[in-house]
């Protein structure tokens, strides 16, 4: 075990893969001379090179169409948007030739590229830079959707994502970058599609993922402290593959089902889930499921505001948990 | 088409950004300026400045979230770019905006608050640093994605021709935003379709952390030549020399709806951002040649010296009224409030900040707030 930084962990596997694979490349705007705009490329272009690390043009569009086009030939790009915010600027890109080459040429072609960044609010960096796109790139069949909420997982699943012979969208968060965690140490993978049960319980179950893991978790502790509840988190790791198994079980325990996502509600990740568990749990459900989300609005600026009122929290799951549960 | 040379210098080998007198005093669009319009003029960059300066202590506060991108050392290319607009001229730029929103003449209270995140910013706390507006100036941003307002600043002009005003838009950009696809589409329907838009390049030598060699192909003004495009390139330091080059620009833009590129060479003096710390791509003695010898607040101050229009007194008492007025806009702020919970789903649409609704069915869509 070593206690390793979310981007550090980030950055170990990317390293690994990098000694592993001679295929594989890193690109993206100042990965290389400027060591990553939120440093998780740091050290790497003076370990490895600018063959392997490589600072690219701002044109997304341009580098992400690029490395799709490397990936069809064997190639295993991994492309840093500097914020996922970016994705819009490439989105013909992800979302007509990664996610259907395979599809439109019956199977002949794979498209191993990675493309990862942060994609998250809470930095009051306003509307064009906190997008959360995990729901938009889950839409596309094609295209595998993964939000690690810490360095272990982060690890893990960057290293499978590098393996994994589809397009792999990898959204990270800035605010999870500097948090700190053990991480086993070795050539450790995860399969996507492996939910994580991050607090067992038998009151009510909180499905999440990404940041929002550690508001439940945070919630799930105050609400045992305050009110004997417990609480079951579980931490979703993929969203596509979506790991709808253990929601279900976990579900047929505990009853209640309170979804929390970084996510507007409209057409959200939580969407998706609240519609699967009632189609495939109705009779277990006692309750409706709620969720707690992003405020439906552009990302505001002013930062208390983002911070305390627009963004899911703790205390704004413990009013969801309850709400539930009255 | 070609590169055009608006205004020669008159001795080259002096470079004609650092020369006193200007070697573009005479040009028309400055020899048309009197005493009191020069000191407005010199009075824009010290107020810009000085308000930027004051954010940064602001900044490290933390009263200031998010992303502050200076515009120190540039000050010369928004305050000449629109100290020429007329009532049909508009203006867009990006994220490193508040330059610009001084120029055009927003209040700077309004800036300041803006950036503390208060109801009375000139976003209502909603935009932040990046995302400065004043429509009622002609002023249509500050953007956040790089090259995204290059096609807004070519519909302006669109809008402005199908009124069949004379007026033209000046679409600002930094030397990075050159390779985004949407920047190059712009330029070919404005070229295509005669609009009247400068595309003006402030080429500040770097993008991020990135070097113009590290980045792009080619000299970036003589792209516009694939597009049979003019294009201009002129120094930035010397505001006469920006409002040379852009006033004879403007001027074929409002007149024969000739679009084109206007690369101006200027420099920052701070990183990127207040985040950047600003180590791995360039050194100390780079900046501090530019602070010494092409200040553009100084050139200017030693024109007008030379000129007799500026003393010394007058120096110090602009100066001193610049300190005053970015005081009293952090005075301002600190006594704002910031937005509430309920502003948080105000002007996302139009109707729904009516006092009634056009369509019927529900907007907003909210989980357990
Ligand atoms: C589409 C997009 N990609 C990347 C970024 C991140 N970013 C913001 S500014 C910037 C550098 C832009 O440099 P330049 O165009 O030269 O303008 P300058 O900052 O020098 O004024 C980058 C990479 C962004 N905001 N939008
Ligand atoms: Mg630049």
């Amino acid at each position: 075990m070593a206690t390793l930084t979310y981007r550090e962990a980030i950055r170990a596997a990317l390293s690994e893969e990098i000694e592993r694979d001679e295929n594989v490349v890193i690109m993206g705007e100042e990965v290389a001379q400027f060591n990553g705009a939120y440093k998780v490329t740091e050290g790497m272009l003076e370990k490895y090179g600018p063959k392997r690390i490589v600072d690219t043009p701002i044109s997304e569009a341009g580098f992400i169409g690029m490395g799709i086009g490397a990936s069809m030939l064997g190639i295993r790009p991994v492309m840093e948007l500097m914020f996922w915010s970016f994705y819009s600027v490439a989105f013909d890109q992800i979302v007509n030739n990664a996610a259907n080459v395979r599809y439109m040429s019956g199977g002949q072609i794979a498209c191993p590229i990675v493309i990862r960044g942060p994609a998250n609010g809470g930095t009051n960096v306003g509307a064009t830079h906190s997008h959360t796109p995990e729901n938009v790139l889950a839409h596309h069949p094609g295209l595998k959707v993964v939000v690690p909420s810490n360095a272990a997982d982060a690890k893990a699943l960057m290293k499978t994502a590098i393996r994994d012979n589809d397009p792999v969208m990898f959204l990270e968060n800035t605010l999870l970058y500097g948090i700190a965690g053990e991480v086993p140490d070795g050539d450790i993978t995860l399969p996507f599609g492996r939910a994580n049960i991050a607090r067992e319980g038998k009151d009510l179950t909180i499905v999440t993922y990404g940041r929002s893991v550690l508001h439940s978790l945070a919630a799930a502790e105050k609400l045992k402290a305050d009110k004997g509840l417990n609480i079951e988190v579980i931490d979703l790791r993929t969203i596509r593959p979506l790991d709808v198994d253990t929601v279900l079980k976990s579900v047929a325990k505990t009853h209640r089902v309170l979804i929390v996502e970084e996510q507007r509600p409209f057409c959200s990740v939580g969407s998706h889930l609240a519609a699967t568990i009632q189609e495939e749990a109705f009779d277990e459900l006692d309750a409706p499921i709620l969720r707690v989300g992003t405020i439906d609005a552009p990302a505001i600026y002013a930062p208390p505001v983002e911070k305390n009122f627009q963004l899911p929290n703790p205390e704004r799951v413990i009013a969801g948990v309850l709400k539930v549960l009255a | 088409m070609s590169k055009k040379t608006s205004v020669p210098a008159e001795n080259a080998a002096t470079p004609p950004s650092v020369a006193v007198p200007s070697p573009h005093a005479k040009a028309p669009a400055n020899a048309a300026l009197n005493a009191e319009q020069k000191i407005e003029l010199y009075r824009k960059m010290v107020r810009i400045r000085r308000f930027e300066e004051r954010c940064l202590p602001v900044y490290n506060q933390g009263k200031i979230g998010g992303f502050l991108h200076l515009y120190i050392g540039q000050e010369a290319v928004a305050v000449g770019a629109c100290s020429l607009m007329g009532k049909d001229d508009h203006v867009i730029t990006v994220y490193r905006d508040h330059g610009h929103a001084i120029a055009v003449g927003m209040d700077t209270r309004a800036l300041m608050a803006e950036l503390y995140g208060k109801v009375t910013g000139c976003s209502k706390g909603k935009g932040g640093s990046m995302h400065y507006f004043a429509p009622d100036l002609n002023y249509w941003g500050g953007h956040g994605i790089v090259g995204g307002q290059i096609p807004l600043g070519t519909g302006l002009a669109y809008a402005v021709k199908y009124k069949g005003l004379k007026g033209a838009a000046m679409a600002f950009m930094g030397d990075g935003a050159v390779n985004q696809g949407a920047v190059h589409e712009a330029y070919n329907l404005a070229a295509l379709w005669d609009l009247p838009v400068l595309f003006v390049i402030e080429n500040n030598r770097y993008s991020m952390g990135t070097s113009q060699e590290r980045s792009s192909a080619g000299q970036l003004g003589k792209r516009a030549e694939a597009y049979d495009m003019d294009w201009y390139q002129c120094g930035g330091h010397d505001i006469y020399e920006v409002r040379a080059t852009l006033d004879e620009a403007l001027q074929r833009a409002r007149e024969q709806h000739k679009p084109a590129v206007v690369e101006i060479d200027t420099y920052r003096y701070r990183g990127h951002s207040v985040a950047d710390p600003d180590k791995t791509y360039r050194d100390r003695k780079e900046i501090e040649d530019y602070r010494n010898t092409k200040d553009p607040i100084q050139l200017f101050q030693n024109q007008l010296l030379h000129e007799k229009v500026l003393t010394e007194a007058l120096i110090a008492e602009i100066d001193a009224a610049a300190r005053a007025e970015a005081e009293r806009a952090v005075e301002f702020s600190e006594a704002s409030p910031f937005p509430t919970a309920d502003d948080i789903q105000k002007d996302v649409y139009w109707e729904t900040d009516q006092p009634q609704r056009t369509s019927e069915g529900r907007i907003f869509f909210n989980s357990v707030k």
